[in-house]
């Protein structure tokens, strides 16, 4: 049996772990995502000015860096169990973005937006199965927890 | 106190609850089958399977949402632990299905939809209501999708362990109960925004 499956309810909780805020930034990059989304969203079938967009877009992608860099950094993570539920969720939301790009190809959007709309969309294929695994794994114990 | 006293009183519960599982795996053919027919729907322009689909999926959704978030949650909130527990062991399993395929098939039909029926052209007198409800399905995707499901898939996790935590699941439950409450106050407003659209 690995390290991870052992849970310590009658010792310290790991509720009280403190851990960097990965769901608040995941949720602030989701906001910049739905942004940028709605905003092109709002224009279709016509073409709307790009470049805030492409700011929302950025801001996202900083957002999720930002958060990559601080996960990488946590010590005594149940890293297993985080990959395994962000596989999975990645295998879900990737028929989700998959289908709301289909959407957009089938409407005929092209060009630089389709290009911004795909890269918010992998950002978000990306961010809900961090925040998903982050949730699960950070209740998860570990050999020194 | 009460915290303390639920957390202690877990383990006793434990050897008693179902098995837990995360995803049903029985219902996936549903799934498959629902986003085929969206899919079937988007690609021939059908506007009676758009229609379906967003009907059918938007109904089901404001209907969950706000029986969850004002029906179920507050009566959650008021079970002990091993209540809730043994609630959230059938519950939580099914949710992770149904609300991710519900709405994928709300959203997907409901633009193609808006797309064909001339609402999504800037020029349209109701447009201003279609990105209104752009907005809030905005602010439920990011409650949803960074607070709610993460919530629900840990709260499984815990239960699947030999000695749950009453403490995480006290918490998770509470994310739970409070994201399901803000979500069905935004499915009021879901309500007022496609009324207006429809009249």
């Amino acid at each position: 049996m690995s390290a991870e499956a052992h849970a310590h309810p009658t010792g310290p909780s790991l509720v009280d772990r403190r851990l960097p805020p990965v769901t608040e930034i995941g949720a602030a990059s989701m906001i910049a995502i739905a942004g940028g989304v709605i905003y092109l969203a709002a224009y279709l079938p016509k073409h709307a000015p790009i470049w805030f967009a492409i700011v929302m877009l950025a801001i996202a992608a900083g957002l999720q860096l930002t958060n990559a860099i601080l996960l990488s950094r946590v010590p005594d993570f149940a890293w297993s169990r985080f990959f395994e539920v962000g596989r999975w969720g990645l295998l879900a939301y990737a028929v989700i973005a998959g289908m709301i790009e289909f959407a957009f190809v089938y409407d005929h959007t092209r060009g630089a937006q389709l290009v911004v709309m795909t890269l918010m969309l992998a950002l978000f294929m990306l961010n809900v199965p961090v925040l998903i695994a982050f949730t699960v794994a950070r209740y998860q114990a570990t050999s020194s927890l | 106190m009460a915290v303390a006293t639920q957390a202690a009183v877990a383990p006793a519960a434990m050897s008693e609850r179902p098995k837990v599982v995360i995803v049903p795996i029985k219902g996936l053919p549903i799934v498959g089958v629902v986003l085929l027919g969206v899919i079937a729907a988007i690609s021939t322009n059908s506007r009676w399977g758009l229609m379906f689909c967003h009907v059918v999926g938007g109904g089901l959704w404001t209907g969950i949402d706000l029986f969850v978030g004002f029906i179920v949650g507050p009566i959650i909130g008021r079970m002990s632990i091993p209540a809730r527990i043994e609630f959230s062991t059938r519950f939580m399993p099914k949710m992770l299905l149904i609300m991710p395929t519900v709405v994928t098939m709300t959203l997907a039909a409901g633009f193609q939809t808006a797309r064909l029926s001339g609402f999504l052209d800037t020029s349209a007198p109701r447009h201003a209501w279609v990105v209104a409800s752009f907005g809030v399905v905005g602010v439920m995707a990011v409650i949803a999708l960074a607070y709610l499901e993460p919530a629900n898939v840990a709260v499984l996790f815990e239960l699947r362990k030999p000695q749950p935590d009453g403490r995480v699941i006290e918490k998770l439950m509470r994310r739970f109960i409070y994201t399901a409450g803000i979500t069905g106050v935004m499915q009021v407003a879901t309500l007022i925004i496609m009324t207006r659209l429809a009249s």
